[in-house]
């Protein structure tokens, strides 16, 4: 909360849906990285390219906001059981939802989707409640 | 190749939103999480600002045939509400607040190196690829008459 920034946040924010946006006009698809980075896991089939291409844009843009001098924070991670079961879970979720966090969160609520608003209710409330339960009622962290 | 670069370019954009907005810092979305802990609004901003222009854009997008490329514009069309959607949310939700990471963020985190991060995307890939075939598995199964 110390280092809360409204200001970079939203900024942020819009740099994203700038991305968002600029998929769509030039390419004609939508931002979904859960999607995105599972069918790019199928390099026989078409349209790899311009994932992978997208993918590196990920990766990359840390590079160059540390190039620029800016700050990009190393991440803090729980223990390695819990990363794996994590992954596990936000892959198979993301994959059986159709969507995670920037397709239905972003994407999907930006149309109003009903589907999207659904999920986006569904796992913003679970992972609430899973904060809640390992840090107050087990206050694991 | 134009469809390459535009991908390119709207990944570093992406990407460069979730850094300056501390997105790809875990400890910052479980602190947004954490509703009942010292609360931190940062990815509600997040939300907000992406919302703003993306919002208005799609409305706009969608009047069009095709994009600047003219490749056709892939709007999601499937609409139901079903044990899928809902039930792929809870586990993707208990994922997220095990960890504070999403796919994005994630993939963004791997410049870093760090090998916590590259075996959260593993799994990733593996909980997406099981999913993938047991789909196939499911759809490719006589359906029961």
């Amino acid at each position: 909360m110390a280092s809360f920034d409204p200001f970079s946040a939203a900024l942020g924010g819009l740099l994203i849906g700038a991305g968002v946006l600029s998929l769509m006009l030039f390419g004609g698809r939508i931002a979904g990285v859960s999607g995105i980075f599972a069918d790019a896991l199928e390099p026989q089939r078409s349209g790899w390219g311009w994932r992978m291409a997208f993918i590196i844009g990920l990766v990359g843009a840390p590079l160059l906001v540390a190039s620029a001098g800016g700050n990009v924070p190393t991440p803090d991670m729980p223990s390695w059981a819990v990363v794996i079961a994590g992954g596990l879970l936000v892959g198979f979720g993301t994959r059986l939802a159709s969507g995670c966090t920037s397709g239905h969160g972003v994407c999907g609520v930006a149309r109003l989707s009903p589907r999207s608003l659904a999920a986006t209710a569904t796992f913003m409330v679970t992972a609430a409640v899973v904060v809640a339960v390992a840090r107050h009622l087990l206050g694991g962290q | 190749m134009g469809m390459i670069v535009a991908a390119f370019g709207s990944g570093l954009v992406f990407g460069l939103g979730l850094v300056i907005s501390g997105m790809t810092q875990p400890s910052k979305v479980l602190g947004f999480l954490d509703v009942f802990g010292n609360w931190d609004p940062t990815l509600l901003f997040v939300m907000a600002g992406a919302l703003m222009l993306v919002t208005p854009g799609f409305a706009l997008l969608k009047r069009r045939d095709a994009s600047i490329l003219g490749a056709a514009l892939h709007w999601p069309s499937i609409r139901t509400i079903d044990r899928s959607l809902i039930g792929g949310a809870v586990l993707f939700g208990i994922g997220w607040g095990l960890v504070g990471l999403c796919p994005g963020p994630a993939l963004a985190n791997l410049e870093g190196l760090s090998p916590k991060i590259f075996g959260f995307v593993v799994a990733m890939a593996i909980g997406a690829r099981a999913q993938d075939l047991l789909r196939r598995a499911r759809g490719s199964r006589p359906q029961p008459a």
